[in-house]
């Protein structure tokens, strides 16, 4: 009986250390690991970040990283709860730029009492409003992405205009927790819109939030589990309340975010043959692994996983395309300025 | 090639440091139509690269690093501006954010410094702290902070924080945002962060930070402008000050007096360097680079250029005025709001009297009165002229070096570093090769800083 070909796995992987804080914090062992990381062909890789853990700023490691690699996404987190989000669109917006179109944007929320006494502007927040404010981040980042359409660049001499201002435009976004004027600073980044991919796990405190967010908002959600069941429930959630906010399921990709400890090549195939076999199931789109400790187990997943998956073709061989948006399958989106203006017409 | 002098000799000549500002945006930039037609870039490929790709940067930043620049500069907008209600369109428009796109640029460059502006009245201490304290730990000492800041509504509207901060609050708040920002980077000299405990009028903060100390303690300092509370600032925090150029008489009287405030803070003064940013245009003869100097200033002020700055100036529309007619008959309108995000004119119809005299005296139309009154470049002649000139202000102690601002994107600074940058080494007054890692040491300021602050008692 024939069969469709296998559309490969959207394979991610967390290049978070072991808690143990290493002593040194140049570029040299995040560079090692992603390089690695690309030669697996990865989708992309992501990097956490809080305001409590040592080690530097998740988004500029991987600033400092992309110009030293060529086709992996690179997916920083950045929290919303003490930041400007003005600063947090740019600073995307910016690494897409830098990048070639690789960046995507992990937003997380900053609960503890300890990382709001860093700040001294208000107190910790409930997880349930946080993650709110998490949303209205994502939603004027968005805007701002927006502000800029593709062809508001003129350089038109006669008229001695540098841009057509009739195609920058107001974010004008008035929320629960901020506003922001806009437009962006930053024009258009390369992939229209950076993928915003969050933990939509969703069963810790504020979690109906977190998954109403990620549905919201996120091109990617990510769901921690431990077997296929709990993954593809959560799947099913959130396709359903992406499909009630009108958004179309197929534009949220769902990975299992797996916790991986691999000693052994063994190791290496056996998750091979757990990946494949969930994705059979159905119970993912794709998978995030996050190695527990990535300088010991992320060779073996490149040297070990990654062959078998491309021996099944479940995994592709090479980067087709250029940007994170291409790896992923997800179209580049329009701006919705112009996109008015068509409907208008 | 000679050997690099060493700076203690007392027989070697004043050395000079430099820095390349990237165009962008700002009116020195030329974004339109082919190359200029005289001068080393004559026959090349147009140079009108893009001012938000990747490759611009990286293009200029290895430009100034071939050239053994000290470090390159960014600055930052955090709000388009605008004019009559709209968003300025005439120059050019957008740009990346600093931070990120030089830790990018920290990837293909190894020894140039890495400055980037960031506004200390939009952000927080400890987040901006561990930015900058990032950039040093990933371009291996090499980052800096100018630090400035924004009193108006308009910027305002784009941030959490919003609104107005009082004038003369600005630089108070700057001053103890430098301030926390030193005690988070100094807070991590042992196994362990030492817990920091801040609490002034603007910031309130405690806790532990998340680097150990960088490789050059703390970022370089950079602090620009030239106000009485602006050169307070830099004598007491900064270890580079980005000032206006001017003429030698009026450049040796701020160095003496920026100098002379150091050591009311206990510094010496060589422990902050002058640095006047500057254009340049080159020409093989100096008749030559006069006329292409000429050439830049009519395509920096288009007509409706011309007109957008006499309308800042009047404050009033002025749109049915030819540009290549008088100037307007009338009276500025002192009160006007018509450009936001700008600097404001301070007196406006002295400004106005100016421009009729020079008009008047040369027969001038508004546009070429703009040309002729606004933004003169700062150093044009051969390469040899304008490194004599150059040094001349250096051994003059009217500067300790010039941060480059070109015209043209990308490669704007190619014809500086492969014709004047060898004349000055020629002179013995600029460095032929790298000395030490850390953009403090191009500065001749020490590898690192020692920490100034010892965690607090427990």
């Amino acid at each position: 009986m024939a069969s469709p070909a296998p559309r490969p796995i959207p394979l991610a992987v967390a290049l978070d250390g072991p808690p143990a804080a290493p002593r040194r914090f140049d570029a040299a062992g995040h560079l090692r690991l992603v390089r690695l990381a690309e030669r697996g062909t990865l989708d992309f890789v992501t990097l956490g970040d809080t305001f409590g853990r040592p080690g530097p700023d998740a988004l500029a490691v991987l600033s400092r990283v992309a110009p030293a690699t060529t086709r992996i996404g690179l997916v920083p987190t950045v929290t919303t709860t003490h930041t400007e989000p003005f600063h947090v669109a740019t600073s995307i917006a910016t690494l897409d730029w830098v990048s070639g179109g690789r960046a995507g944007w992990q937003p997380d929320v900053s609960l503890t009492a300890a990382e709001a006494a860093l700040f001294g502007r208000r107190p910790a927040p409930a997880p349930e409003a946080a993650w709110r404010e998490a949303g209205e981040v994502a939603e004027v980042a968005a805007r701002l992405w927006d502000s800029w359409e593709d062809d508001a660049e003129i350089r038109d001499r006669a008229s001695g205009r540098f841009i057509d201002r009739d195609k920058l435009h107001y974010a004008d976004y008035s929320g629960e927790f901020f506003a922001v004027r806009g437009p962006s600073t930053v024009p258009r980044p390369p992939q229209g819109r950076p993928p915003v991919v969050l933990d939509a796990t969703g069963t810790g405190p504020g979690g109906a939030t977190v998954r109403q967010v990620a549905a919201a908002h996120a091109d990617v959600a990510l769901v921690r589990a431990q077997d296929p069941a709990t993954a593809s429930a959560a799947r099913d959630d959130l396709r359903a309340r992406a499909r009630a906010l009108g958004r179309d399921p197929d534009r949220l990709l769902v990975l299992a975010s797996v916790a991986i400890e691999l000693y052994a090549s063994g190791d290496a195939v056996a998750l091979a043959e757990l990946i494949g076999d969930w994705y059979t199931d159905g119970a993912a789109d794709g998978f995030h692994l996050r190695p527990a400790d990535p300088a010991r187990d992320l060779g073996l997943l490149v040297d070990g996983t990654v062959p078998v998956l491309q021996h099944r073709c479940l995994l592709r061989r090479f980067y087709p395309g250029a940007t994170l948006r291409e790896h992923l399958g997800l179209p580049r989106p329009a701006n919705r300025h112009a996109r008015a203006r068509e409907v208008q017409r | 090639m000679t050997a690099a002098p060493h700076p203690s000799d007392p027989s070697t000549p004043r050395q000079l440091h430099l820095a390349a500002h990237f165009p962008g945006v700002n009116n020195t930039t030329v974004w339109d139509g082919a190359p200029p037609a005289t001068g080393r870039g004559a026959g090349r490929r147009p140079s009108l690269g893009s001012q938000i790709r990747f490759d611009s940067f990286v293009h200029l930043a290895r430009t100034a690093e071939r050239g053994l620049f000290d470090f390159f500069f960014l600055a930052e907008g955090l709000r388009l501006r605008e004019h009559k209600g709209r968003i300025h369109d005439l120059d050019v428009v957008g740009r990346p954010e600093s931070l990120t796109v030089l830790t990018a640029l920290a990837a293909v460059t190894d020894r140039l410094g890495l400055a980037a502006t960031v506004n200390a009245t939009f952000n927080e201490p400890y987040e901006l702290a561990r930015r900058l304290s990032s950039l040093d730990h990933l371009s291996d000492g090499r980052a800096a902070w100018n630090v400035v800041t924004t009193s108006d509504a308009f910027t305002g509207e784009n941030f959490r924080r919003g609104g107005y901060l009082d004038r003369a609050d600005r630089y108070t708040r700057a001053a103890e945002f430098v301030a926390a920002a030193r005690r988070l980077w100094d807070s991590w000299d042992g196994p362990a962060p030492d817990p920091v405990r801040h609490r002034g009028p603007h910031f309130d903060l405690a806790g532990p930070f998340t680097l150990p100390r960088s490789p050059q303690g703390h970022p370089v300092i950079i602090q620009a402008g030239d106000s009485p509370e602006g050169r307070d600032f830099a004598a007491a925090t900064a270890d580079v000050i980005f000032t206006r150029h001017s003429g030698l008489a009026a450049g040796q009287a701020f160095y003496a007096d920026v100098k002379g405030r150091l050591a009311a803070h206990g510094r010496r003064p060589d422990d902050l360097k002058i640095m006047p940013g500057v254009t340049f245009v080159l020409g093989d003869t100096a008749a030559e680079a006069q006329e292409h100097a000429a050439e830049i200033r009519r395509r920096q002020i288009s007509p409706q250029n011309a007109l957008l700055a006499a309308e800042q100036i009047w404050g009033v529309d002025l749109s049915s005025y030819d540009p290549d007619g008088p100037l307007p008959d009338i009276d500025p309108d002192p009160h006007a709001e018509l450009a936001q995000g700008r600097v404001r004119i301070a007196d406006p119809a002295a400004v106005v009297a100016g421009w009729r005299e020079v008009s008047r005296a040369k027969g001038l139309s508004l546009r070429e009165t703009v040309i002729e009154t606004t933004g003169r470049q700062s150093f044009v002649g051969t390469p040899q002229a304008v490194a004599a000139e150059m040094a001349a202000f250096v051994r003059a102690r009217a500067a300790d070096g010039f941060i480059l601002v070109p015209h043209l994107t990308p490669d704007g600074l190619d014809p500086f570093v492969d014709r004047v940058v060898p004349l000055l080494q020629e002179r013995g007054v600029f460095r032929t090769e790298y000395t030490g890692s850390t953009l403090r040491s191009h500065l001749g300021l020490p590898e690192a800083v020692t920490p100034v602050w010892q965690g607090e008692a427990s």
